[in-house]
């Protein structure tokens, strides 16, 4: 246990490992640790900003979803509206279309019992002033008459 | 074993291999204790050098081996190690050092990383290396210790770095004349300027006393404790010897019992040299304590 240069060359070789573990081992690692610790801290507050921004965007589409279905049940009342409307147009359409075709067919109807009354009228006149005829022989003038038998044929 | 007696034996595992200047003139090994003592101050233990920077070794390149590959995403197993390590490290600097200081943190890892590894080579068997040794050398009374932290030459060699350290941030932080100023006037002062003079010497002998006891203290408590156990260790090993089979079976529990309580100890003693550096450095960046 003597005392001598052993002590030297513990304090050089101590000095060398101290100045290399300074220069090239505790730079690095110390690095990497703050930067692994940013990261972290980074990474949980992007998280948490996340997480708010989940929940920001849950309520903004709950919001819009409670528009939508307010806008649907709007929309279909709407419609049924719209529908019941028609249907009470299309059928006073009806109705008129159908008063129309009616007073149509009458007014048709009319007119053939008038021209068919004409006809019958003529023909009637003829075979009254015919049988009459017949009956005094031939002693009614057909022109002198004529006047009286058209009478009688007016008032059938 | 080399010597055949208890005595013998304990001397032979508490002596260093030598290597200085031999009686005759040449250099070389020492051969006993007496021609190791002969050989003055100019001599150096093989044994402590060849450990202990074969140990720092060990850990520079390890740690370079981590460092190099140092990623701030996810850490290997050697990373993660290292990183455990130097993270304990920053936050024993950072608790009792205030000031921003690129030579602490890591001047505090080496210290204690290597004096745990230099200490943690107790609690190979006392007689493994040393029989290591005789087998490569072929001498048989080579001696040789594995421990270099039981040469009170390697830990005061660290002391003393870390003490003129101490002195480098004094002078550094308080110029060369707040630091004699620290020596000179304290504790004692006075306001007339003759009593002041007076307490001068007394203040000096004081204050150097406390400054000169830090690396003497922090060589001494490192030396003292690993030096104790291995000596434990040596004594337990003698057990063995005495070709008593109880006393060899008690030896065996012994051992073991030691050695768990040494793995506290080596720990702790690295621990302590580290933490002591660290504050003895912080006191010489703090101006007017």
């Amino acid at each position: 246990m003597n005392i001598n240069a052993t002590l030297i060359g513990q304090s050089v070789a101590f000095l060398i490992f101290v100045l290399f573990c300074m220069k090239y081992v505790w730079p690095p690692v110390i690095t990497a640790l703050h930067e692994r610790q940013k990261k972290i801290a980074d990474g949980l507050d992007a998280a948490s900003r996340a997480a708010r921004d989940l929940e920001l965007a849950q309520e903004k589409a709950g919001q819009q979803l409670r528009e939508a279905k307010a806008q649907a049940a709007e929309i279909i009342e709407q419609a049924k509206k719209r529908g019941t409307q028609i249907v009470d147009e299309a059928r006073e359409q009806a109705r008129v279309e159908a008063d129309r075709v009616k007073a149509q067919a009458q007014a048709e109807i009319e007119q053939e019992l008038n021209s068919v009354k004409d006809a019958l009228r003529a023909q009637v006149g003829s075979l009254a002033v015919g049988g009459a005829s017949k009956i005094l022989g031939k002693a009614i003038d057909q022109n002198a008459h004529a006047e009286l038998v058209n009478q009688l044929a007016a008032e059938i | 074993m080399a010597e055949t007696t208890a005595s013998g034996y304990i001397q032979h595992h508490l002596q260093n291999l030598t290597f200085g200047q031999l009686p005759n003139g040449g250099w070389g090994f020492a051969h006993s204790a007496a021609e190791a003592k002969e050989m003055g101050f100019w001599a150096f233990h093989v044994d402590t050098l060849g450990w202990s920077v074969a140990l720092g070794l060990i850990f520079v390149l390890l740690f370079r081996m981590a460092a190099k590959k140092a990623t701030s995403g996810q850490p290997g197993a050697l990373q993660n190690f290292v990183e455990v390590l130097v993270e304990f490290v920053d936050g024993s600097v950072k608790d009792s050092f205030h000031g921003r200081s690129p030579v602490i943190a890591p001047l505090a890892l080496t210290i204690f990383v290597w004096v745990f590894l230099m200490n943690a080579v107790d609690l190979v068997p006392v007689d493994w290396i040393p029989q290591l040794a005789i087998l490569i050398s072929g001498d048989h009374h080579i001696p040789f210790r594995a421990v270099s932290t039981t040469d009170p030459n390697a830990t005061l060699g660290m002391a003393f770095s870390v003490f003129a350290l101490i002195i480098f941030y004094s002078i550094k932080v308080k110029g060369i004349g707040g630091f004699i100023g620290e020596l000179t006037l304290h504790p004692f002062g006075s306001k007339n300027i003759f009593v002041q003079a007076l307490l001068i010497p007394v203040n000096f002998l004081l204050e150097f006393v406390t400054l000169i006891a830090k690396p003497i203290s922090l060589a001494l408590r490192l030396f003292g404790n690993m030096y104790a156990g291995e000596l434990v260790f040596i004594l337990i090993a003698v057990m063995f010897g005495s070709g008593l089979l109880w006393l060899s079976g008690l030896g065996v529990v012994l051992q073991w019992a030691w050695a768990v309580f040494h793995i506290l100890i080596i720990t702790l003693q690295a621990f302590i040299f580290m933490m002591l550096t660290i504050v003895y450095l912080s006191m010489a960046h703090e101006e007017n304590h």
